[in-house]
């Protein structure tokens, strides 16, 4: 109790100084925390991703359809169980920056092969009746302010012209990290449409989604779809739904080593800034960490109560920025919108960040409390008068 | 030469033969203290006296056991605290040496209370013993009015008399005063010294101080001078 109400009491004895070391490793930790969520939510897609799914693009670019006759083929073979296809549509809401992905979908089929994306039973028939229908993630869905019925326009940029959709159901995730910031369509009514505009275009799919028998076979299955169309006018690339994801997290691996590399600068430099906090601290005390030792107290009493100090004032701010990541990403995710979907704060974040602020706070006390540890009582008075 | 040795038939409380204390700067060997021999006895008040640089800390230093000699022995009731580990010299000072300082070296976050107290904090007396213990010397420092105040709120004599509280709380063998007034003016100045004085005659405490003040020498019973590192007649 007396140790505790010392420390205490030494760690709010220059409260100015105190006060900005705690606001300095707040704002670290939250630094810290947002962006590892940032990189996390960039793969959020991947790991939300089901092994017993592959997909099949066309293997020259994603941005290369493939014919919806390969539909046919791609059910008979052996170990695919059901096929869904997907185009990504591209389109804008009112303006540029209300970014979100849309996708023409082979609505029974997809839906059936997704269930993590729920939908209550009346909207699914809702939306299996209504060729022009539409379902939204709920997340989009409140950003939006969208409710079912609501007509939503889509300005094209891929398939030009102003598409409305009938919105008819509005999804939850079956998991907290399934992602309800999409926009689905009927690809039946994409496909219609573009016949008629561009007939050259029509029948066409960006990628085929096919459920597996067994998980085990995602392997053999891919190289049976590939070598089905082997040499044909467009030949597929097929790979398991986390690979596929991993792809476009790949195209951004430098910025994510980067963020990544950042957040743990952040704390180095937190670090640096707490260890002259304690040395400045540490050595104003030398002549009360002699008188200590004078009256008994051992060399390991004044590194307990260095590290002890050190400690509480990390924590302190390890907690309060742990505290204030939540608002901090919430409003970060509010800002990019449906760029990152999944910016939840991970348990790992949060140990992390507890781990940085226990780093900091030792770190920050080693040298000071080995310092104080050693100094002679003599030379430790003389500082004093 | 060993000047402050008698031959009065009792067991000296502290008993100092052959010391030395000298530090190495490079190649030059500087003595602060050489052939220092002095026996002080139980309920002693002794002053020590000299100019500065003449190494009377430093002796008080030795005898506290807050440094260490570079020959020869310091005997307090009957330990030669020249051989103890850190360690054992920590656990010696806080059972047998009571200190004053000039600037009295309280710690500026704890209050009277807690001050004295804090020597305390090393024994394993119960919170309500201790708190019996820090009440009875407040009473004797007659500072209890001001226990929970903190040493900023203290004036210079009351925060000495807090140090004088903290140095006896232990119940030491000797306490050991580093220029107890150097810091008062001589009005406050009287006072510690009366107070060390009732020490010394009423609690048959040994006070070891060192002292520019002839003032304070004089409530001594014995003078010691040093010159130069040597004690002198």
């Amino acid at each position: 109790m007396f140790v505790l109400l010392f420390v205490l009491r030494n760690a709010f004895r220059h409260k100015l100084r105190t006060t900005l070391t705690v606001v300095g490793i707040v704002v670290a930790i939250v630094a810290f925390g947002v962006l590892r969520t940032i990189v996390d939510a960039w793969y959020a897609g991947a790991n939300a991703s089901s092994s017993a799914r592959l997909v099949t693009r066309n293997s020259v670019s994603l941005t290369f359809s493939l014919p919806l006759t390969y539909a046919q083929k791609l059910r008979q073979v052996s170990g695919v169980t059901g096929v869904a296809w997907a185009n990504w549509f591209g389109g804008v809401y009112i303006k540029e920056s209300n970014f979100f992905p849309q996708f023409a979908i082979s609505a029974q089929t997809y839906l059936d092969m997704y269930p993590e994306f729920v939908l209550s039973p009346e909207e699914h028939r809702a939306f299996m009746a209504d060729r022009t229908g539409a379902i939204a993630g709920r997340k989009l869905a409140e950003k939006y302010g969208w409710k079912v019925g609501d007509q939503i326009p889509l300005r094209g940029t891929i398939y030009p012209g102003t598409w409305t959709f009938n919105l008819r159901g509005i999804y939850d995730g079956a998991e907290s990290g399934t992602d309800t910031s999409t926009f689905f369509f009927h690809f039946d009514y994409l496909n219609e449409k573009v016949k008629q505009m561009y007939p050259r275009r029509g029948d066409q799919v960006g990628v085929f989604v096919e459920q597996l028998r067994d998980p085990d076979e995602a392997a053999a299955v891919s190289q049976a779809i590939d070598a089905t169309f082997k040499n044909s006018l467009a030949e597929t690339l097929t790979e398991t739904e986390k690979a596929f994801q991993l792809g476009f997290v790949a195209m951004s691996e430098a910025i994510l080593v980067a963020i990544q590399a950042v957040s743990f600068i952040v704390i180095v430099i937190i670090m640096a800034v707490m260890a002259n906090t304690m040395a400045m601290t540490a050595r104003e005390r030398y002549g009360e960490y002699a008188t200590l030792k004078a009256l008994g107290f051992g060399a390991g009493f004044v590194a307990f109560l260095i590290f002890a100090e050190s400690l509480g004032i990390a924590m302190l701010g390890a907690g309060v920025g742990i505290a204030l990541t939540f608002p901090v990403a919430q409003g970060f995710a509010d800002a990019v919108g449906a760029i990152l979907s999944g910016l939840a704060i991970s348990r790992e974040t949060m140990l992390m960040q507890v781990g940085a602020g226990l780093l900091v706070g030792v770190i920050a006390a080693i040298v000071p409390a080995w310092r104080a540890a050693r100094i002679r009582i003599v030379d430790g008075l003389r500082t004093i008068g | 030469m060993a000047v402050a040795v008698e031959d009065t038939g009792r067991e000296p409380l502290v008993a100092i033969r052959g010391l030395a204390k000298y530090y190495i700067r490079g190649d030059q060997v500087i003595p602060v203290l050489e052939h220092i021999n002095l026996d002080v006895y139980e309920a002693d008040y002794v002053a020590l006296m000299g100019p500065s640089g003449s190494g009377k800390s430093t002796l008080l230093n030795l005898i506290a056991g807050i440094d260490k000699p570079s020959a020869g022995e310091i005997r307090v009731a009957g330990v030669d605290i020249a051989q103890l580990s850190e360690a054992d010299l920590a656990a010696w000072r806080a059972a047998n040496v009571g200190f004053i300082f000039q600037f009295y070296n309280l710690i500026p976050v704890l209050t009277a209370f807690q001050n004295i107290e804090l020597p305390l904090q090393l024994t394993a007396l119960t919170r309500a013993e201790r708190r019996e213990r820090v009440e009875v010397a407040l009473q004797l420092v007659a500072l209890t009015d001001r226990a929970t105040h903190r040493p900023n709120e203290l004036s210079g004599g009351q925060q000495q008399r807090v140090a004088i509280a903290r140095a006896l709380i232990t119940d030491p063998a000797i306490i050991v005063a580093d220029e107890p007034t150097g810091d008062l003016d001589r009005t406050t100045a009287e006072e510690i010294l009366s107070l060390l004085e009732r020490l010394n005659g009423e609690l048959g405490k040994t006070i070891i101080m060192v002292t520019h003040d002839p003032k304070a020498a004089e409530k001594a019973h014995r003078l010691i001078h040093l010159e130069k590192g040597v004690l002198v007649d």
